[in-house]
């Protein structure tokens, strides 16, 4: 399937819980251009799972329409391929069987099975295909879960703290991965992460996903354009700069401002 | 290794919360708990096992207390403690056997029984598994009929015996319906709690990558529920038991219920002990079988 181009308009979110109707998101448009790596930024729980679930038809909006490539999204929308945040393999099945479960309808068995093992090999786990989820660690279960998405080939592909639980080495390796994926076969990318440099490193935009503290609920509070082409350098001073923006964003005080120090500005803020 | 599921059998209120399955059935008295866990060895590791989880311990630890009984029947009843005809000796026992087997009557007998006990189990657990997927499955047929079950439930085993025989009769039909309906229960009350509570990450899951419907049951909540199934089916076949003696001591000519029956109208101790053991090992032999392909189901789903 073709990169697909997503929209969110006015989008918003509200849960009935015990406690009354609790306000998620509000207000949420972005534009996601086909082919594009968006990352979200935000602090737990401002409703960054949520946007991405909505996007996938896993939930739905109380608010706004989310469209990909200008048709509304419909319930578990074929279009999109989610990576949940928790790895969510069948245990009786094994990580070849898992990823198999994320091959598009209609694969031919031969077809499906050289794909499989492909996508095993790429994400490190040649030596485990056969292996049950049980007998696997937590950062193996998240890469098992990671090919399953990508077996799907998707037009847009949903991925919630894909490299959460992976060592630093790994994390490195598979954002590589990701980005050798994206590079052979363009698809829609959303990125959920906690990781500002991961978020800097992978994405062409960054959306930054908060509350201001008066109305209920989180928007948008910022769209960080990445500069630069990947790879990117991982020391770079511009980088630097926008990591500093967003850890301001995101309530963190950086290195320095917080002892008095000014930080230079470099970079004009979106947009140009 | 599976989560700590238990399925116990008793009196009460369905619940299921995930790490027990206790199951209400019309039958009273008896209890059974049957402890996976306890059923299934850790896989097998590096390091070494312990005792209690090598074969020929578990085999010869669970023969001992049997054993420990014979010889205290054997002590209590040769002693003169208790009356002959109170307690009659492990020998009594034995002669009345190959009296009976001698007769041509013991090996038809428990033949009879078994027959029963298979078909109306068979008949029993396959409803359960049918109506238990309905209403596991569908929150519509949960409304509609999991009440009137409930309700039918709750009838005591005994209770439908008078009514079968008006209606089928004192034949076969009578009795296997009676097995057929102490099988059904278990079957229907546990796989019908175990897929309502499959992992809802997992089916959520499933549709995400595409599946629903058949795809979705087959791919995801069958394989979630097989453990719980084969310990419904060994409840099922314990209740099967249960209920054989049931239907043969009301209305029979054959039968370890008959025998039972017949022998306490009759004064004949040793053939009641008799029946009794025939029973005990009779279900325990069928229930080691179901035990063992609960075991590799375990293994190979959970
Ligand atoms: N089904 C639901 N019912 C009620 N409240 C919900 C539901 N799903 C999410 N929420 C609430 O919405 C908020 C956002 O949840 P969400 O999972 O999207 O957060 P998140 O940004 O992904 O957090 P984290 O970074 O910790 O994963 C939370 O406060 C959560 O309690
Ligand atoms: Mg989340």
């Amino acid at each position: 399937m073709t990169a697909a181009s997503v929209s969110f308009r006015a989008v918003g979110r509200a849960f009935d819980t015990n406690a009354g109707r609790r306000q998620v998101l509000r207000d949420v448009d972005l534009e996601v251009a086909a082919g594009e790596i968006v990352a979200i930024l935000g602090p737990s729980g401002c409703g960054k799972s949520t946007l991405l679930r909505i996007a996938g038809g896993l939930d739905h909006a109380s608010a706004g329409v989310v469209s990909v490539d200008g048709t509304a999204v419909v319930p578990f929308d074929p279009r999109s391929a989610v990576g949940f945040q928790e790895p969510r393999l069948l245990p009786w099945r094994t990580v070849a069987g898992n990823v198999a479960l994320g091959l598009p309808r209609g694969t031919s068995k031969t077809a499906g099975r050289d794909k499989v093992a492909r996508l095993i090999e790429l994400v490190g786990l040649a030596d485990f295909a056969g292996h049950r989820p049980r007998e696997i660690s937590g950062g193996m279960a998240q890469r098992t879960s990671l090919a399953r998405a990508l077996a799907r080939n998707p037009g847009v592909l949903l991925l919630d703290e894909p490299f959460g639980a992976l060592d630093a080495l790994t994390r490195l390796k598979m954002q590589d991965l990701l980005l050798d994926v994206h590079a052979a076969a363009p698809t829609t990318v959303l990125l959920v992460t906690h990781d500002v440099d991961e978020a800097l490193q992978l994405a062409d935009r960054v959306v930054l996903l908060g509350s201001d503290g008066e109305a209920p609920g989180a928007d948008i509070r910022q769209i960080v354009v990445v500069p630069g082409s990947r790879p990117r350098d991982r020391g770079s001073a511009e980088l630097a700069e926008l990591r500093g923006r967003l850890l301001d964003g995101l309530g963190i005080d950086r290195h320095g401002a917080a002892r008095g120090i000014e930080a230079t500005t470099t970079i004009p803020h979106y947009p140009y | 290794m599976t989560d700590a599921s238990h399925a116990a059998l008793s009196t009460g209120a369905a619940i299921h919360d995930g790490a027990a399955v206790r199951v209400a059935v019309n039958s009273g008295t008896t209890s059974i708990a049957a402890g996976r866990e306890a059923s299934v060895p850790p896989e097998p590791s590096g390091e070494r096992r312990r005792l209690v989880d090598r074969r020929w311990f578990r085999i010869l630890g669970g023969a001992l207390i049997p054993l420990a009984l014979l010889a205290l029947w054997q002590w209590v009843s040769t002693s003169g403690l208790v009356p002959l005809s109170q307690l009659p000796s492990p020998e009594m026992v034995w002669l009345a056997a190959v009296d009976l087997a001698q007769r041509g009557v013991l090996g038809l007998y428990v033949a009879i029984s078994t027959q029963r006990v298979f078909i109306g189990f068979a008949f029993g657990a396959a409803a359960g598994l049918a109506l238990g997927a309905i209403v596991g499955l569908s929150r519509l047929a949960d409304v509609l009929l999991a009440p009137t079950l409930g309700g039918i439930r709750a009838v005591p085993s005994l209770a439908w015996v008078p009514l079968l025989i008006l209606w089928f009769g004192i034949g076969e039909d009578s009795k296997v319906i009676l097995i057929a309906i102490g099988a059904f229960f278990p079957v229907y009350t546990i796989v019908s709690a175990a897929l309502r509570h499959v992992d809802r990450q997992l089916i959520e899951a499933g549709r995400a990558f595409g599946l629903h419907g058949l795809a979705l049951f087959a791919t995801v909540q069958l394989p979630a529920v097989v453990p719980s199934v084969l310990s419904a089916l060994r409840l099922a076949l314990a209740q099967a038991w249960l209920f054989l003696v049931a239907a043969e001591l009301i209305a029979s000519s054959m039968g370890l219920g008959f025998l039972l029956l017949d022998s306490g109208q009759n004064g004949r101790i040793d053939r009641i002990f008799l029946a009794i053991i025939l029973l005990a090992l009779l279900g325990k032999l069928t229930d080691s079988v179901v035990a063992l392909i609960e075991r590799w189901a375990i293994r190979r789903w959970a």
